[in-house]
């Protein structure tokens, strides 16, 4: 339903907007971010790093736009809510922004001695980028299970890593030459997996916007029977 | 209905299936919900939802006027004070009520305050003295009047006049104190200084405002109840009324959806 004030309608639908064009800023950082790694190309990661200056004057702006509406409309349920969870949003988006820049800059360091073999990179960030969309679509729509698909498939992320780190771990044990190499593209995963577990901090928030739920810090199970519990007479 | 861990907590008044008529026309229904000891319960919903009917069922205002009745039970330490054997007197010293307006009485702050103390007991010229200067420090205006006792209630600022009218209700120490929209004729400050007042008063009353303002119930009160169409739409703690209501039309009214 609509506010009797319009103009406070506007206001919130023009900050979900600006977060999600944030989130889009950030999506395409972390796509040319590994991209330019696995194509050697150094163009690529000094634009990412200049964008993500877009990155930070957009969180900036955001917080302006809910101190405002803070200020002028004292939003309450949902509305509050809502606010609430884009103040974290915001951070975590520009925290994804600076790890992708990081990306950017490894393989900007790396340039010297490319790494020869990538491991699974491609795959993890593939799958890092469809949870941070499923995040961000999630947002949009205000979409519970969505959500709840990405808080499940975050483990899966945390394994890929692991699995990765140890295999550039035997790399670096079998040939020396390689380990700077390894060590740069170990980093370059651990950013996507700290991307990931981003992602399922706003995929918390739009579980905490919609059913007023607070499931950070608990177990998959404790949060399925906080969400069952709910029986919101609409 | 029941606020959320009322089991712990001591009920002052327990409304039973209230049902309340102007003549014909039916203005409460069925409304059931516990008033806690010691905590301020806010009453919101938009105009003509009967949350100021039912406030005023607690002491009986409505005998005031032919034709108005209550149905069901409100049960004051477990006595209905529905039931016309309760005497009105008695009642509405045990239920202060303090209006939109302030109502001071055509007469000086001190006698504002001894008027209802003289009607309820028999006091010696200093009992009285230390009884109106408690009740005005309570009420948090002794430091303002102290040196103007004797000039008219009236002369006083609508604020102050205010904390007169709720020193003259605290003075004859009732248990719950009915607050009908107490600050709507008041600038921010001197509302401010009735909120304060309300913090401080819980520690001696159970306290029942009607407001028309939602950053009031949700600054002043430990409970919040919703009414429409007088109906009692939900009743809780007003921290969760305030971030997660559990009904639709609860969420529309404080989010500003409504209507």
């Amino acid at each position: 339903m609509q506010h009797t004030m319009k103009r406070f309608d506007e206001e919130l639908i023009k900050l979900k907007e600006h977060v999600l064009s944030m989130g889009g800023l950030v999506e395409r950082a972390i796509k040319n971010s590994t991209k330019s790694i696995l194509e050697h190309d150094e163009k690529r990661a000094l634009r990412t790093i200049e964008r993500d200056h877009a990155i930070n004057a957009m969180e900036v702006e955001c917080d302006d736009m809910t101190r405002d509406i803070l200020v002028r409309r004292q939003p309450a349920a949902g509305d509050l809510r809502f606010v609430l969870a884009v103040i974290k949003v915001v951070t975590d988006l520009e925290r994804m922004g600076d790890l992708a820049a990081g990306i950017a800059q490894g393989m900007i360091r790396g340039a010297e001695h490319p790494p020869q073999d990538f491991s699974n990179l491609d795959a993890i960030s593939e799958k890092v980028q469809r949870q941070v969309h499923r995040a961000l679509d999630a947002l949009a729509r205000g979409d519970v299970d969505l959500a709840l698909v990405v808080i499940e498939k975050d483990d899966g992320i945390d394994r890929l890593y692991k699995r990765m780190y140890r295999e550039l771990l035997t790399y670096m044990m079998e040939d020396p030459r390689s380990i700077s190499a390894s060590f740069i593209l170990s980093n370059v995963a651990k950013n996507l997996e700290r991307i990931s577990a981003h992602a399922t901090n706003i995929a918390e928030m739009v579980i905490y916007i919609e059913k007023g739920h607070d499931i950070r810090h608990v177990d998959h199970e404790a949060a399925a029977r906080m969400l069952a519990s709910d029986e919101k007479d609409d | 209905m029941n606020p959320q861990n009322k089991e712990q907590a001591e009920i002052k008044i327990a409304v039973k299936n209230l049902n309340f008529f102007y003549g014909d026309k039916q203005a409460l229904f069925d409304n059931t919900l516990d008033i806690v000891a010691n905590k301020a319960t806010a009453f919101i919903g938009p105009s003509g939802c009967g949350k100021s009917t039912h406030i005023r069922c607690y002491n009986r205002m409505f005998n005031l006027y032919k034709g108005h009745r209550g149905e069901g039970e409100i049960l004051f330490d477990g006595q209905n004070i529905l039931n016309p054997d309760v005497s009105e007197l008695e009642l509405r010293h045990r239920v202060g009520m303090i209006f939109q307006k302030p109502t001071p009485f055509p007469m000086t702050v001190y006698d504002n305050i001894a008027y209802g103390l003289k009607l309820h007991g028999n006091y010696s010229d200093s009992e009285l003295d230390g009884r109106v200067e408690k009740a005005l420090q309570d009420g948090a205006l002794w430091n303002e009047v102290k040196d103007s006792l004797h000039k008219p209630g009236t002369a006083l600022s609508g604020g102050q006049q205010q904390r007169l009218c709720i020193a003259r209700a605290i003075a004859v120490q009732p248990e719950v104190i009915l607050m009908d929209e107490p600050c709507s004729a008041l600038d921010p400050i001197a509302t401010s200084k009735i909120e304060e007042l309300i913090d401080e008063l819980k520690k001696k009353f159970t306290i029942v405002i009607v407001t028309h303002s939602m950053q009031q119930a949700a600054r002043v009160s430990d409970f919040t109840a919703y009414f429409y169409l007088g109906k009692l739409m939900e009743y809780g703690d007003t921290n969760a009324i305030f971030t997660s209501p559990q009904r639709q039309e609860t969420e529309d009214y404080i989010t500003g959806r409504f209507g």
